[in-house]
């Protein structure tokens, strides 16, 4: 059901891990939908993402876009990595399946809520970014 | 795809067919070809093969011949079942009562009664997911035609009070419907013992092929075809029999009662030892399902902070064949209604997973079994934000 690269990125995921003192941390998703995803990012004073990092309960898709976002992100600057979308994270995958479309949707809007953090921090604005729409806490409650 | 080995745990989904199914299924294919309703007497082989299974079914459950009506398989038993007794009971009433951790099967036909006038009501369950009787009890009310009950779940394997509950649908004058589709070959269900006005199974889930099944219609019952056509099956059920699928399962049922008590044994053995192992070596982890009330080969285990699908494709990457409730599994964005009904947080519920053993199975592969799910939760519980979160707010300490 999943394309030689998604299972790539799933059984060997880039970039696992946290970052200390992070520049910008997003999570996105809620365990409620099976689906959490945390980005951390580390951007140096030119505005560039030198190292990220990622951490993703779900399942193979969420966690294979996890992976693959943070490699189309990692060492571009924060104005390249407002374009790294949805779209671009499932056609650098090979495709994925219809009802997993929404795990790359999630992987665009952990690295825009990780950015947003990063802005709020630095008292920055980032053009094109608008504050994250999905939170963690979102839906948790009945 | 090629044949490569594999540990198979999912025989709740299906089951290996027996060779000695596939063997006497054979000549029903290319010899004794003929069309039980011919006159010839080529036909006349099948016909009497068809009979024979019957009779053994029938014997099983201790019921006669004539009250076993085949189908293509246990979907079919049900909706039967609960379709035809709603029509041919309206009169009385409109209220039927299930549970609420039913097969789809059962569930979605409910709703769709529910859709066209009746009146469902879902009765819950307990924590170890078995029904709870005096709820069951006071959903009885004077316009209730149907109490339809599963006897084992196919989930979590906890078997339900059937014979409590037929001797309460008796006394009130209901009819009372299980489906037995992951019981029956399994552990002893007898018809009239357990008062069972009608009964689904499945040929696949002990053994026997896939496509056939039958539902046993007590002798009174009035309910009335589904399909329609034909004479056959005593005018209730039309469509020319499935002759290869009805001697391979009779052959497996007959297989399934005599070796009963040894596989089931096996089976709590290997499934006994699954359980034992998974609860002192892997943290955060629970057994669902009642631990005494349930299906020998059912074992169905919650971990913590993972997410099923993970689990199930990394379990596959090892050769070992599993099932979850997780969403991810289902198509839809919610967990198993099952887990959900025994009162599982949403999170815990997506992070499950169900081995069901056979007698086939070895210990040698319950420990590869273990070592490998040890190994895969660890590895997705590390990559997991709800892990880390709970290791550094609750303070706790990695145990892994």
């Amino acid at each position: 059901m999943y394309s030689e690269k998604v299972m790539d990125h799933f059984e060997h995921p880039r970039n696992v891990g946290e970052i200390e003192n992070a520049s910008g941390v997003g999570t996105v998703g809620n365990a409620k939908c099976g689906d959490i995803m945390r980005i951390y990012l580390d951007i140096d004073e030119n505005q560039i993402i030198r190292d990220v990092k990622f951490k993703t309960f779900g399942c193979g898709a969420a966690v294979a876009t996890s992976s693959m976002a943070t490699e189309l992100v990692k060492g571009k600057s924060v104005q390249q990595a407002m374009q790294v979308t949805n779209r671009a994270v499932m056609e650098a995958l090979d495709g994925l399946p219809p009802v997993k479309v929404h795990c790359s949707l999630l992987a665009e809007e952990a690295i825009h809520a990780a950015l947003w953090d990063y802005a709020e921090k630095n008292g920055i604005q980032i053009e094109g970014l608008k504050r994250p729409k999905t939170d963690i806490h979102e839906g948790e409650e009945e | 795809m090629e044949e490569k080995k594999c540990i198979y745990l999912d025989n709740a989904a299906t089951t290996k067919t027996a060779p000695e199914a596939v063997e006497a299924m054979l000549p029903y294919f290319s010899t004794w070809y003929g069309n039980p309703s011919s006159i010839y007497s080529l036909a006349a082989e099948s016909k009497k093969a068809v009979t024979k299974a019957r009779e053994t079914l029938a014997g099983i459950l201790g019921a006669e011949a004539n009250e076993i009506y085949f189908t293509a398989g246990g979907s079919e038993a049900d909706n039967w079942a609960i379709k035809a007794t709603a029509e041919a009971y309206a009169d009385k009433g409109k209220h039927i009562i299930t549970s609420k951790i039913e097969h789809h099967a059962v569930l979605h036909t409910c709703d769709y009664l529910a859709k066209r006038g009746y009146e469902i009501t879902y009765v819950d369950v307990d924590e170890d997911g078995i029904i709870k009787f005096e709820d069951l009890k006071r959903a009885i009310r004077p316009d209730t035609i149907l109490i339809s009950v599963m006897t084992a779940n196919n989930e979590i394997g906890s078997l339900q009070p059937i014979r409590e509950i037929g001797k309460l649908a008796k006394e009130h004058g209901i009819l009372f419907h299980t489906d037995a589709v992951q019981a029956f070959g399994h552990i002893p269900i007898e018809v009239n013992e357990c008062h069972i006005d009608m009964l689904s199974a499945s040929g696949h889930k002990f053994n026997g092929p896939k496509g056939i099944g039958f539902l046993y219609i007590r002798k009174g019952v009035k309910i009335r075809s589904f399909l329609h056509g034909g004479a056959q099956e005593r005018s209730r059920r039309a469509g020319t029999e499935n002759v290869p699928g009805i001697v391979g399962m009779g052959c497996a049922a007959e297989l399934a009662e005599r070796t009963m008590q040894e596989r089931a044994e096996k089976e709590r053995e290997l499934s006994g030892y699954l359980i034992e192992r998974m609860e002192k070596e892997i943290p955060y982890c629970r057994l669902n399902g009642d631990r005494n009330k349930r299906l020998p080969n059912n074992v169905n285990f919650s971990f913590q902070f993972v997410e099923g699908e993970s689990l199930l494709i990394m379990l596959d990457r090892k050769g070992i064949c599993a099932s979850s409730g997780s969403a991810c599994t289902s198509g839809s964005l919610d967990p198993s209604h099952v887990l959900l009904a025994i009162g599982l947080p949403h999170e815990i519920a997506h992070g499950s997973l169900r081995l069901t053993v056979s007698h086939e199975n070895t210990i040698e592969e319950m420990d590869e079994t273990v070592d490998a799910i040890k190994e895969i939760v660890k590895r997705l519980r590390d990559m997991s934000p709800l892990y880390e979160d709970f290791i550094k707010k609750e303070g706790k300490e990695d145990v892994q």
